[in-house]
């Protein structure tokens, strides 16, 4: 059998339940016949939605990492703490593994995942055959790892909760912690947006010649 | 449905030949290597037994403290709700809504359509809607994430022990266990056998 794209027989395939199914017309408003989700050859505007997205992300993640994310209260004045100050605090006081964990989770991956997702836009944009195989691999990490910069928020939210109850300091989430949950929230978005399909449809042009 | 054995891989749309599996195999792409489907044995069964269990967890994680502190002889601990409330009293709406859609909205969404759809199935039976509870516990199950919050809450100790003696809640316990039963439903639940059974109830 020829190596042929689904797409590329009049074949779509549901994102929802996997199912194979044939379109007589290009039609508009197709659903699958089998659990009724929406079906398109490639997801919609797939390219701009993910550069929006991306861009709007990168915007949130600058106050992300300057705005304090917790605020602490005490009788000896208020401090505040970015996410850099916690990561400092923790690899300063000898606990480095958590100082690595928070690191990871909170500044190197959504960097990377936002690094990632431009160079995955910029090669599909210029339908670049270049790799073709590991940027489908690196697809498929920024989709797993993206989750765990959540980490953060959690955090945040549980000594909030637990400090607050006792009078003798006071913690309340930053303005920091918002835009950071943005960044989260919608680079999730970005790499859902994106269709990994597109990687691939250059070398089915190529096939065609 | 016709029975054409051919599929298109999800991430690169390769169209290609189902092959059957051995017992606990794997099916890859071979352009894209993106895992196609996997054997599944008892997936159905095993599903309801684990959503079952997992949901029976998810209760007892979210009623009961996840964390308390020691100080002063005084004990003050927090459920998950609790923390959730305090953000939302704090001006942080936002953020409140955040973590309650991640840990506990969509995490519940996600077991009650899995129980929803497996349990009358096992019966012979096909559920209402059927088509739409499978699409909804889909669009929800990349956004529950109870295994972060479990990494969160574990940050979240080693940070407070520092100020005050720390009690691990009941909750901390479950919140662990419904972690490693999501992941074990993650690894059996078998969609495409959910739609063969689907077939053959109708």
């Amino acid at each position: 059998m020829t190596r042929a794209s689904a797409a590329s027989l009049g074949l779509l395939t549901c994102h929802s339940c996997g199912l194979l199914s044939r379109v007589a017309a290009h039609g508009h408003d197709l659903h699958c016949p089998r659990c009724d989700a929406p079906l398109h050859l490639r997801k919609p505007n797939s390219i701009s939605r993910t550069w929006a997205l991306l861009i709007a992300a990168m915007i949130c993640y600058i106050p992300a990492n300057v705005l304090p994310m917790m605020i602490t209260g005490s009788l000896f004045g208020t401090e505040s703490d970015t996410i850099m100050s916690g990561v400092v605090y923790f690899w300063t006081s000898g606990e480095w593994y958590l100082a690595l964990v928070i690191f990871t989770a909170s500044i190197l991956v959504p960097m990377l995942k936002m690094i990632a997702l431009t160079l995955l836009l910029v090669t599909t944009q210029l339908r670049s055959r270049w790799q073709l195989e590991q940027r489908a691999r690196l697809y498929r990490l920024v989709e797993i790892v993206g989750r765990w910069s959540m980490l953060d928020i959690y955090v945040v939210a549980l000594m909030v909760a637990l400090v607050q109850l006792k009078g003798l300091a006071t913690i309340l989430p930053g303005p920091g912690a918002v835009a950071f949950g943005a960044v989260v929230v919608l680079t999730m978005f970005a790499a859902m947006a994106f269709d990994p399909r597109l990687i691939w449809d250059p070398v089915e042009e190529d096939a065609k010649k | 449905m016709d029975n054409q054995p051919l599929i298109a891989c999800h991430e690169c749309d390769l169209l290609q030949h189902e092959v059957p599996l051995p017992q606990g195999g794997v099916a890859h792409c071979p352009r894209c290597g993106a895992e196609l489907y996997r054997s599944h044995p008892d997936s159905m069964e095993r599903t309801l037994a684990l959503t079952a269990g997992a949901i029976l967890l998810f209760v007892i994680a979210n009623v009961f403290p996840i964390i308390g502190l020691k100080l002063s002889g005084q004990v003050i601990q927090t459920t998950l709700f609790h923390t959730v409330q305090m953000l939302y009293n704090d001006g942080m709406r936002s953020l409140a809504a955040l973590v309650m859609l991640t840990t506990m909205i969509m995490p519940a969404l996600q077991l009650l359509a899995l129980i929803y759809l497996v349990l009358p199935l096992r019966m012979g039976r096909v559920p209402l809607h059927f088509a739409l509870v499978f699409r909804t516990m889909n669009a929800a199950q990349p956004w529950g994430m109870v295994e972060v919050l479990m990494l969160g809450v574990l940050v979240s100790l080693v940070k407070l022990a520092n100020l005050a003696s720390v009690v691990p809640g009941i909750a901390l316990w479950t919140f662990g266990a419904l972690m490693m039963l999501m992941a074990a439903i993650a690894a059996t639940f078998d969609p495409r056998a959910l739609w063969a059974k689907m077939a053959a109830a109708q």
